[in-house]
């Protein structure tokens, strides 16, 4: 009997490999034994761990979504359209599925037995190796490209709560890119690429792309003298483009750089190499969308252009830091990596306020941080607390030099406000004239705190001792430090000030060992983790390397590594320091994090037995910390 | 007393009914399976035109079981030459043709028990009854299910508003190569069918 039904499946089957080199008649014999299944978005055809079905399967329309799971969350991996086959695995392996075929749209799929299907592989050696490269090509993870073409069981680790969520929204990309056209010359496209920091550039003509010039092209073909530099760009421009139309998700967009091994695609307005280029899709675009990764966010920094761009790098930072910290980052790692883009971010916000200013800077000067941030503790919600020094000038002139920088300062300032760090409640910043300052006038500041600590006011001030070089002349800042260590060294009186200052907050743990809580005001009950266990263990690390000379280490982490160098008799201590202060730190930004807030009191109620345990053991090094403070300074005296 | 009436009508009736009837006797616990089926007739008056062919797909547990599978061609009586250029059956066309009866029972055979589906099915299984009539049996005793019945009901459309298979293949988006053959419109069918009973969760 004739079967219409599987001569209409023949009739599509033989168009697609592997069918399409098998015989009519036995791909009809085939069809006749095949079903024919309807999904609706979203349905499963085949989960993770489910045992291997008897068939595998043909996408006839609509299109099945390949993912792993990572916890609860699925992960893309790969989208089989109208032809492609997938369910290889129970010609290859007894073992249940690896991965979850869904519906991404209403989809009918061809279900063939592998029963049937398997003496045709077995006397048909072409039908064999494209199901085997299928099979390796399904399972590829493209998130490692080292690993492509592996078995999904070998490589398959995600953690990543939002990447199913992230992998399935439009990628972003650069809009309205710089082009060039095909008679520019080399010289020329490689200098606008350089100003404008790209790493790519479309050719185009009539606005329709025609090709592209990437760095590696410039590398490859003229650095290496193939092609002399002033030849016209078409001779080594790559051609054509691949080309894809706008609002590609990012799955699909690093599917299409993998199908095509290419690093860029061009965005046209109907997606054909016809039509006028809109953007250009990167590698870099891909990575920055899938994650906060710290080296993304610096090059981000870097390449800013206004305010908000640097916003938008602030704000990954939260992610990243919840990320890391979720991952069991070491905090030491996670604050210096936050620091580093805060000084990136705080670097490009001065570089931007200077192109605003109407001249150059008239003198050398250098910004510094200070405080938390020049300590680079502060993870989270950061104020920002800075300064400038600018180099000695002419009397006549100074006024004028220091109204140019507490100029810039303000438009710094603001930049960063608008960034997302705070003001100053105190004013310690660079637009602040007293903090906006020369060379000697800042020497002279020190030596003042240093030596007369009392009528200088020097308790209040101390932040300034913890500052960190951001911008502008380092040397500015070195002369500085030399001077701190030459007036500070054996000065008993500034020790003996600052180290009372160290002792004023004791260990938090009251007779009973409970909790010292806050008694009154908006925090009543709770515990103050800054000032109570944090400041104490800033204070004395500060205290102790003013009073060994270590110049330009801000970080209270750092600090106590460099103490137990030098000291080894009370490495112990520091070691012990070190640590408490980080998983101290570590709460906090837990806290803040879940609060958004500074995290800075801790609601004790709702701690865990286990964290009450912990936080109470980091207490114990600041009660010893204190003991070395008081002996070393011999503070008995004062307290 | 209701059972030995039934006995005895089972009795007076041909071999081919009796097995037919025998399908629902039993306490079947297996799975259930669907048959879509459309007929392809001369005209559209169930009393003078007659049945050209019939194709039938079964569905089991949602899939489409390809091998599960009927096409008939019926050798015709009555033959109206207006129809022809529609459903390209001509009366002594190549296909094997066999005599309504025996399309008849083969059909029986094929479904057995099975839910019948089919669009606008009203019409076909009168045009099947009025074939069983002729042959002194009764009529389809099958369950049966209309997928313009269930889009009416997806979409809380009146009774009175009809949509044409046509109409559902635009809006399900399905591939109308083989229109107006019977097993043509029965695989659209069942497709049609699948994607309204998932979405009625049936």
């Amino acid at each position: 009997m004739k079967n219409p039904i599987a001569e209409r499946i023949t009739d599509f089957l033989k168009h697609y490999p592997p069918f399409s080199s098998l015989e009519y008649s036995k791909l009809l014999e085939i069809a006749k034994t095949c079903r024919v299944l309807y999904l609706e978005k979203n349905q499963t055809l085949f989960k993770i761990n489910d045992p291997t079905h008897a068939f595998f399967y043909v996408v006839a329309s609509g299109a099945i979504g390949l993912s792993v799971t990572s916890d609860t969350d699925d992960v893309l991996i790969d989208k089989c359209d109208e032809g492609d086959i997938l369910g290889l695995r129970p010609f290859f392996a007894k073992n249940n599925y690896l991965m979850t075929a869904k519906a991404r749209e209403e989809s009918i799929v061809y279900a063939i037995p592998i029963e049937t299907f398997k003496p045709y592989v077995a006397e048909n050696p072409a039908v064999l190796s494209f199901l085997l490269e299928s099979f390796a090509s399904n399972t590829r993870n493209p998130y490692d490209k080292n690993n492509k073409g592996k078995l999904i069981s070998e490589n398959v680790i995600y953690n990543d709560q939002n990447a199913e969520i992230q992998y399935y929204q439009p990628i972003k990309y650069t809009r309205n890119p710089i082009t060039a056209t095909p008679v520019d010359i080399v010289k020329f496209v490689a200098q606008t690429m350089a100003s404008s920091k790209i790493g790519s550039i479309i050719i185009h003509e009539d606005r329709k792309p025609i090709g592209i010039v990437t760095d590696k092209d410039l590398r490859s073909k003229i650095a290496t003298g193939l092609y002399s530099i002033d030849v016209t760009i078409d001779k080594i421009m790559s051609s054509p483009v691949i080309t894809v139309a706008d609002n590609l998700s990012i799955a699909e967009a690093q599917i299409m750089m993998l199908k095509h091994n290419v690093s860029h695609l061009c965005v046209t307005k109907d997606g054909t190499n016809d039509s006028e280029i809109t953007g250009i899709i990167t590698e870099h675009d891909i990575v920055v969308a899938q994650a906060n990764n710290p080296g993304v966010l610096l090059k981000q920094s870097k390449r800013a252009q206004k305010s908000a761009d640097l916003k938008e790098v602030r704000e990954k930072l939260v992610d990243l830091i919840q990320h890391s910290l979720d991952k069991n980052v070491p905090i030491n790692h996670i604050t210096s990596i936050v620091g580093e883009i805060n000084l990136a971010i705080t670097k490009r916000a001065i570089e931007l306020a200077i192109k605003k200013m109407d001249t150059l800077p008239p003198a050398q000067f250098a910004w510094i941080n200070i405080g938390s941030q020049g300590r680079k503790e502060q993870l989270l919600l950061t104020d920002q607390d800075n300064a400038i020094v600018f180099e000695d000038v002419e009397e006549e002139k100074y006024d004028a030099v220091k109204n140019y920088f507490i100029d810039l300062a303000e438009k710094v300032t603001r930049t960063l406000n608008k960034i997302g760090y705070e003001y100053c409640p105190n004013q310690m910043m660079a637009s602040n004239p007293l903090w906006c300052k020369s060379v000697s006038d800042w020497q002279h500041q020190f030596k003042g705190w240093i030596n007369a600590p009392a009528e200088k006011g020097v308790l209040n001030n101390t932040i300034f001792f913890d500052y960190d070089f951001v911008y502008g002349n380092e040397d500015l800042v070195d002369t500085i430090s030399t001077t701190i260590v030459e007036e500070t060294d054996k000065n008993e009186l500034f020790f003996a000030y600052l180290g009372a200052d160290a002792l004023k907050n004791p260990p938090p743990l009251g007779f009973f060992r409970q909790f010292l809580v806050e008694n009154d005001g908006e925090h009543k009950d709770t515990f103050d983790l800054k000032g109570r266990a944090l400041m104490p263990l800033i204070d004395a690390a500060r205290i102790l390397s003013l009073s060994k000379g270590i110049k330009n280490i801000s970080n209270t982490i750092s600090r106590y590594s460099k103490l137990a160098e030098l000291e080894p008799q009370n490495a112990t201590i520091y070691e012990s320091c070190a640590d408490a202060f980080a998983e101290l730190l570590k709460f906090r930004t837990e806290e803040g994090l879940k609060n958004e807030t500074d995290g800075r009191y801790l609601n004790l109620t709702e701690l865990s037995k286990l964290d009450k345990v912990k936080l109470k053991n980091d207490f114990q090094p600041i009660n010893d910390i204190q003991e070395v403070i008081k002996n070393k300074f011999q503070l008995t005296y004062f307290t | 007393m209701d059972l030995n009436w039934f006995k005895k009508i089972v009795k007076d009736y041909p071999k081919f009914w009796e097995t037919y009837l025998s399908y629902f006797d039993e306490n079947q616990s297996k799975e259930q399976r669907f048959v879509v089926f459309d007929c392809e007739t001369t005209g559209l008056d169930y009393k003078k035109d007659r049945i050209l062919s019939i194709g039938a797909v079964a569905i089991q547990n949602n899939q489409i079981i390809v091998g599960d599978f009927m096409e008939i061609f019926l050798q015709q009586d009555i033959f109206n030459p207006e129809t022809v250029t529609l459903h390209g059956i001509l009366k002594e066309g190549k296909e094997e043709k066999i005599v309504e009866a025996e399309a008849v029972i083969r059909f029986l055979d094929f479904i057995k028990d099975a839910t019948l589906v089919g669009h606008h099915v009203d019409f076909d299984i009168e045009m099947i009854n009025q074939a069983l009539d002729r042959l002194n049996v009764g009529t389809l005793k099958n369950q049966v299910m209309d997928t313009d019945v269930m889009y009416q009901k997806l979409k809380n459309l009146s009774e009175e508003e009809k949509t044409s298979l046509d109409d559902l293949c635009e809006i399900y988006k399905i591939k109308k190569s083989d229109r107006h053959t019977a097993s043509g419109d029965a695989f659209i069918t069942a497709l049609v069918f699948l994607k309204l009973k998932k979405k009625l969760a049936i």
